[in-house]
């Protein structure tokens, strides 16, 4: 039971905050207060719950408490890794006045009205925008259910609420003499109108008792003995697995299937046939895959049998010849390249590239007569409510979402198709039926990050100083597609971020999009977005204009921000930390890169070698990075580390390659994640800032590879243009 | 990488059973110290019997293929991935998963390590690197950068919590 308590009691006296209660999985706390100890909180131990939790004082949609003390935060965003558990219930505790070991925290249900993501207009978790979008909100939630809980007491006291005071989850009065602790008060609390929440004062940041500690994540604990519930973890009686083949080429459909030799394996129970694949239900998925390979399916391919990646670099290349949606024109780009004393000109391009999130896709559905529910671990629980409407015919009401912790999703799980398949397998199956994909399903019927292709041109002056800027991207439109009320006049804002407002002063700029779709594949937001593209071409070839102005890339940088005190700041810090200035041996290199992205400021520094062979190692990682005030640096550290290995993981090794409209990856020995001996030292250092808090998930992802592919340069004095990086181009050619 | 060795290592241990016409029997299995009885196919993996006949879903499916490590648990202390051992490999060995780790000296102090450092993000991975991670230190109490390399990079993470999972363990190891 001790690994489970995060604050174990600091000393041995009497008046211990908190204890276990042997065995029962509950932990207690007492209050401080007179000498007396009362015990006013009953808080599950796992404090992250599966079910929604009634209680009485529920003044909006985050906060419950009931008369047994237990003090429940409803999350509207999920946690997938990011760490957004554990620093949103520190803004609702900030101002509820709870410390973080005293509550448990529980998913949201799916409520647009409720829970949406004042950014992104729905309950979503996306675009590193959690900490952005609730962080007055939140706080505000928590100040109201303070106030309410202060004015309870008051009013049973019969004082003044402005002389009593609220803290570690009690109110106490003027005199310190009396107090009642929040479960005490919730009947009482429960009864009062609640105030506008604009009306509620919120607290000053210099009083900030939680908010900017590295408070420990409510969510672990339980991810360290198995206790941990993922969607793919979901049991119910009568609960049977399905294991699925979907047509392997995209848009195929089932042509043949060999029923009876599935059905004759152990434990396996029904075939289910949809158009677009099988899937084999049992009792477990040993049986289930074993069932799949014996119904030797054979499909119709369809249209799209002769899906290429060549094809489609080469409709690429030829469709960015032409000019596309204009997403920023600034002076005269055409002109200026036309005088500039000298010209350059590069084109880039990155791959498709699989999510590939540890938790494979899988959800569970138990279809009924007027409703369902279904079990999934999703970053859009409405948005699966609504496809699940047009599935099954049902209202909104009757499909009760039951959202998980995500073993990852980095934008996968922004996506209802997995629900969308098991929703039509179950309306198949009697009672609940769990669909499970093998990696191999997970990484060939993923919706990829676009294949960008990327026509940059500059115009340098006799100083080397930039005069002219053009970028061009030409790839497929996840906005056409998921949000097509803002794909307007053909241009996809995501697309092109961090493309048209790069931070430096550039006087004549142009910045335009070529839609092109490639047929067959399925496109979608992997991590980082717009911005995993577009950083690593602008800071790519910003280094190439340092280079070509024969000027230091840190120093050249530093002269076109003069005028963006913030992006100096990190870019400073970064190559000060980083030792920019002193000598590396042959064959290293450092590189650098720099990016506003999602509200925050961030440069890195990589180093690396580069071997006669080719092969690059990545040594260290130095980054600076001002994400205005952090609410929990710990968290922060994190998701420098995790999100940069993840851009590292593509930049190194990353591709999707489709022939014949298959996938040809299929699992992690040919599609490749960094592993534990691969990964450099990463360090982490923040600005101290009082701006409002920036993103940060996708941050580091979207900055890490211009800043390997410019070291690597660095170190060999080849550019790399094409992710991911290719051994074979850098080998020494001696 | 994946080391050649330890998928080498990994399939010698419990080799594929051999094709048999036999009707299946029930297996007999000590997990945890309890014993429990299963009416499977003989070539089932291990990793669906924890999970879907016993309801034990602390040990993870991440790969299937000896890929990624999400599914080990010890065999008779060796860290097995269950994914590809099938049961009728096990005989009486004794095996250990993700939810008695904390029962034994290494995978107590591990545990306590991983959250005095926040090891874990999404954790998905997690159990897989604590059974990796116990089996290390039940062998090499105190290992070499070089010893964790080699015994953890079988396991994937794709949150990327390699750092601290380096430094976690050493800290155990301290312990
Ligand atoms: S699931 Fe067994 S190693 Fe990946
Ligand atoms: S913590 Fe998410 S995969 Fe390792």
């Amino acid at each position: 039971m001790d690994t489970l308590n995060l604050n174990e009691p600091t000393s041995g006296s009497s008046t211990s905050r908190r204890t276990f209660l042997k065995g029962g999985g509950l932990l207690l706390g007492f209050a401080l207060l007179g000498g007396t100890t009362t015990s006013v909180f009953a808080a599950n131990a796992a404090q992250v719950t599966e079910d929604e939790v009634k209680a009485p004082f529920a003044p909006n949609g985050f906060i419950r408490i009931d008369p047994k003390g237990t003090v429940t935060l409803v999350m509207p965003m999920v946690e997938m890794g990011q760490g957004t558990y554990t620093s949103l219930a520190m803004l609702l505790a900030e101002e509820l006045e709870v410390d973080l070991d005293q509550v448990q925290v529980q998913h949201a249900p799916p409520n647009d009205a409720l829970y949406a993501n004042s950014i992104l207009h729905i309950q979503s978790t996306g675009l590193s925008s959690s900490v952005r979008a609730f962080w007055t909100p939140l706080r505000q939630a928590g100040a109201v259910g303070r106030t309410l809980l202060i004015a309870a007491a008051a009013k049973q006291w019969g004082v003044e609420p402005g002389t009593c005071k609220a803290a570690h989850g009690v109110v106490t009065d003027a005199s310190g003499s009396k107090h009642l602790s929040y479960g005490e008060l919730a009947d009482a609390a429960s009864k009062l109108p609640v105030p506008a929440a604009d009306s509620v004062k919120l607290k000053e940041p210099k009083d900030f008792t939680l908010i900017g500690t590295p408070a420990k994540r409510v969510d672990t604990p339980m991810k360290v003995d198995g206790r941990a519930i993922y969607g793919i973890d979901t049991k119910l009686p009568g609960m049977k697995v399905a294991a699925i083949s979907i047509s392997p080429v995209f848009g195929g459909k089932v042509k043949t299937v060999d029923e009876k030799a599935a059905l004759a394996v152990k434990g396996v129970h029904q075939v289910v046939k949809i158009d677009e694949a099988v899937a084999v239900v049992a009792d477990h998925l040993g049986a289930a895959k074993k069932g799949l390979e014996a119904a030797a399916i054979e499909w119709d391919d369809g249209p799209h049998a002769t899906v290429n990646t060549a094809d489609i670099i080469m409709e690429l290349e030829e469709k960015s010849k032409q000019p596309g949606a204009v997403a920023r024109n600034e002076g005269d780009a055409e002109k200026a390249l036309g005088s500039a004393a000298q010209r350059i000109d590069a084109i880039y391009q990155v791959p498709f590239l699989a999510h590939a999130t540890m938790e494979p896709m899988n959800c569970t559905v138990h279809m009924q007569k007027d409703s369902c529910d279904i079990w999934v671990g999703t970053q859009v629980p409405t948005l699966t409510q609504m496809f699940v409407a047009g599935v099954t015919g049902f209202p909104k009401e009757a499909i009760r979402i039951h959202n998980h912790l995500l073993g990852g999703g980095f934008g996968r799980r922004l996506e209802p198709d997995g629900t969308v398949l098991a929703v039509k397998i179950a309306k198949q199956v009697d009672g609940p039926v769990k669909v499970v994909w093998s990696r191999e399903e997970d990484i060939q019927h993923d919706m990829y990050r676009p294949y960008y292709y990327d026509r940059m041109s500059a115009g340098l002056d006799a100083d080397g100083k930039p005069v002219a800027w053009t970028h061009r991207i030409a790839g497929s439109s996840i906005f056409a597609r998921y949000v097509p009320q803002l794909f307007v006049n053909g241009l996809d804002p995501d697309a092109v971020e961090a493309a048209a407002e790069p931070p430096y002063a550039l006087p004549n700029i142009h910045v335009d999009y070529v839609q092109v779709e490639p047929p067959g594949v399925p496109t979608a937001f992997w991590r980082g977005v717009g911005p995993t593209h577009n950083v690593f071409v602008v800071e790519s070839f910003m280094d190439e204009l340092a280079h070509a102005a024969k000027q230091d890339p840190v120093a050249y940088r530093k002269a076109l921000l003069a005028n963006n005190p913030r992006a100096l700041g990190v870019l400073t810090l970064a190559a000060e930390k980083s030792g920019w200035d002193t000598p590396l041996p042959d064959g290293q290199g450092r590189g650098v890169s720099v990016a506003f992205i999602f509200g925050s400021y961030v440069a890195q520094v990589a180093e690396v070698t580069v071997g006669p062979d080719g092969a690059v190692k990545v040594n260290r990682i130095v980054c600076g990075l001002d994400c205005g005030l952090s609410v929990n640096p710990d968290t922060i550290e994190a998701q420098i580390q995790g999100g940069s290995i993840f851009g590292l993981t593509a930049v190194l090794h990353g591709a999707i390659t489709i022939k014949d409209g298959r996938v040809e990856q299929s699992n992690f020995d040919n599609y490749l994640p960094m592993r534990i001996d691969e990964v450099p030292v990463i360090e982490t250092h923040l600005v101290k800032s009082a701006e409002a808090p920036g993103g940060i998930g996708e941050v580091p992802t979207s900055i890490v590879s211009a800043a390997v592919t410019n070291a690597i340069f660095a170190a060999t004095g080849k550019r790399v243009r094409t992710l991911p990086v290719d051994p074979e181009m850098l080998k020494s050619s001696s | 990488m994946l080391s050649p060795d330890f998928l080498a290592r990994v399939n010698s241990t419990f080799p594929p059973a051999p094709a048999t016409l036999e009707e299946a029997m029930a297996y007999n299995l000590k997990i945890n110290g309890t014993a429990h009885s299963v009416d499977v196919d003989d070539d089932t993996p291990l990793l669906w019997v924890i999970r879907d006949v016993l309801g034990m879903t602390g040990t993870k499916f991440g790969c299937g293929a000896a890929l990624c490590g999400a599914c080990t648990v010890h065999i008779d202390g060796v860290a097995t991935r269950s994914c590809i051992t099938t049961v009728d490999s096990i005989g009486d060995s004794a095996i250990t998963t993700i939810e008695a780790i904390g029962e034994t000296p290494q995978g107590a102090a591990l545990q306590k390590a991983w959250l005095d450092l926040e090891v874990v993000q999404c954790g998905y991975c997690q159990s897989g690197q604590l059974m990796s991670a116990a089996a290390l230190l039940a062998e090499t109490p105190k290992p070499t950068d070089e010893d964790i390399n080699s015994a953890m990079s079988g396991n994937v993470c794709r949150c990327g919590t390699y750092q601290r999972i380096r430094a976690a363990i050493k800290q155990a190891a301290e312990a």
